[in-house]
């Protein structure tokens, strides 16, 4: 351990929500994608589900609301150290648009891609079994433009750069792809309780 | 994961995918810099926007926690100063990068943060923070209050390609408070090696007092002050007029690639002026502090 003179931190806050590292942004809701915010209007807005897939699929905004709603109430943790507790999002399951589609058995990975051209990598797993939404609301509102509106998608138990904002479509694939930010470096799953920030870790 | 050299699978990319992804040449990487080996994606998205290429660096330094030794503080601002450390074990960064700093307490309780490295690549065994002073911050209070030359720290990186100039095309530098500290070890980077390529500076404060490297800055420098100025300069936020003049007619043959540092409120209003002006998305990379 290498004990840093005279730092003491703040008071130890006994935390189980809290991964590793991690500390809590309280009302603050930090903004941290790379590129400009589009401007995308709820109706250019569509979502597309392909690749390793019975059927595939497109959702415009209207056909995505007709799907039974869904919402998440809980934490999510950034990999730049930042933790937001009870944050409430609006959507639907992703299980309800994966269901549609019938992804094949051989399909065990996706890579989420945004409006923006924006990638990120994901085991299926991660994105099924009630894990996994696409949200336009939180807070009762609709989702603002900087935190991924009009819809993004939502993997609150992996690190946020997981949850492509301005989500466009997931592609199945029988392989992991590396992402955007995985290829800079990221790790490919973003465990928060384990730490997975950098590839290697 | 497959590992593949980029150089040759990127020139197929490149060609395939222009259309949906553009890919930005890539540089041949900085001395001191790691050799470039990153997984390539087979799967690139036919998307309405985009986002700019990457930049070829090496992830490989990322995951090992180094000591970083202070040995000087150079006040700046006010509320800004500078942290020099000796790393002895530094892999290298292209200008632009960041760190991850880590300060541990006797009880094992750690905190760490990021920040932009805003030393030049040259700096061998060296790297520079700068770091505004947070109120109630619990690392940039530690070093504003309790640092001094001979302390230990742990660094990681330097990480992320996406921010990274390596020198190779014109460069539209736009920060505003800390966030000039990475477009700072930009025009470092131009300077000490004499680069031709050109590269524009607009640097916002509130006054003159609180710009960050003052005196540091030449003629590829435009400050933008929005509380207080000298004799002579207006006062005002960063407006169309200050990026007008650098973009269409004003603008280099292919055009610029674009730097926005800052917080996000700076960030979104930087560059929708870019966009406005018409400045292609594609090529305005953007560091937001949170
Ligand atoms: C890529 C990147 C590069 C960056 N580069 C730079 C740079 O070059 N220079 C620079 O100065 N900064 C930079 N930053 C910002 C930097 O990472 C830190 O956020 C900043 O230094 C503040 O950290 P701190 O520990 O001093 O403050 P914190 O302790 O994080 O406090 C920040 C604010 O949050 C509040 N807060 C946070 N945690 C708690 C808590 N547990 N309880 C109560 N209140 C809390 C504080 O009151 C304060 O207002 C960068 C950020 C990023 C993401």
């Amino acid at each position: 351990m290498n004990v840093t003179r005279g730092f003491t931190g703040r008071p130890r806050v006994q935390n189980a929500g809290l991964p590793p590292g991690q500390y809590d942004a309280g009302d603050d809701w930090p903004v941290l994608s790379a590129e400009v915010t589009p401007d995308l209007a709820p109706a250019d807005w569509s979502f597309r589900i392909d690749g390793l897939v019975a059927e595939p699929r497109t959702w415009d905004w209207s056909e995505a609301h007709a799907l039974p709603a869904s919402a998440y109430e809980g934490d999510i943790h950034c990999v730049t150290s930042w933790s937001k507790f009870g944050v409430r999002f609006g959507g639907v399951s992703l299980d309800a648009f994966l269901d549609a589609v019938r992804p094949d058995t051989s399909a065990t990975h996706a890579v989420a891609y945004s409006h923006t051209g924006y990638t990120t990598n994901l085991p299926l797993a991660d994105l099924t079994g009630g894990r996994a939404w696409i949200a336009w609301e939180y807070g009762g509102r609709p989702l603002p433009a900087e935190h991924g509106g009009p819809a993004r998608l939502l993997v609150p138990h992996l690190y946020f750069w997981k949850s492509a904002k301005w989500i466009a479509g997931l592609r199945l694939l029988d392989h992991d792809e590396p992402g955007f930010w995985e290829q800079n470096g990221y790790h490919a799953r973003g465990n928060p309780w384990e730490e997975q920030r950098y590839s290697g870790d | 994961m497959t590992e593949r050299s980029t150089e040759s699978s990127t020139a197929g990319r490149r060609a395939s995918a222009a259309a949906s992804w553009p890919v930005a040449p890539f540089p041949a990487p900085l001395q001191g810099a790691d050799t470039t080996r990153v997984a390539e994606p087979d799967f690139v998205p036919e998307t309405r926007f985009a986002v700019p290429g990457r930049i070829a660096v090496s992830n490989r330094a990322a995951a090992l926690w180094q000591t970083a030794t202070l040995t000087e503080v150079r006040r700046e601002t006010p509320d800004a100063a500078t942290f020099r450390f000796a790393v002895p074990g530094w892999a290298g960064h292209l200008p632009g990068q960041h760190l991850m700093l880590r300060l541990t307490a006797d009880d094992g309780y750690t905190a760490q943060r990021h920040y932009s490295i805003a030393s030049p690549p040259d700096d061998a065994g060296h790297v520079e923070l700068t770091l505004d002073h947070v109120e109630d911050g619990e690392v940039s209070g530690w070093f504003h209050t309790i640092a001094k030359p001979g302390d230990e720290v742990e660094v990681r990186g330097p990480l992320s390609g996406f921010f990274a100039w390596p020198g190779d095309r014109p460069a539209l530098l736009i920060g505003a408070g800390s966030g000039v500290v990475p477009l700072m070890s930009m025009v470092r980077h131009h300077r000490a090696r004499d680069l031709s390529v050109p590269l524009r500076l607009l640097v916002s404060a509130r006054g003159p007092e609180e710009l960050i490297y003052a005196r540091e800055y030449g003629s590829e420098t435009t400050p933008v002050f929005t509380r207080q100025a000298p004799e002579g300069t207006p006062v005002g936020r960063l407006a169309a007029s200050h990026v007008a003049p650098l973009l269409g007619a004003g603008q280099p043959p292919d055009g610029w690639e674009a730097y926005v540092c800052g917080s996000n409120a700076f960030a979104e209003h930087a560059s929708r002026l870019l966009v406005a002006a018409g400045q292609p998305v594609d090529r305005i990379r953007i560091e937001r502090f949170g």
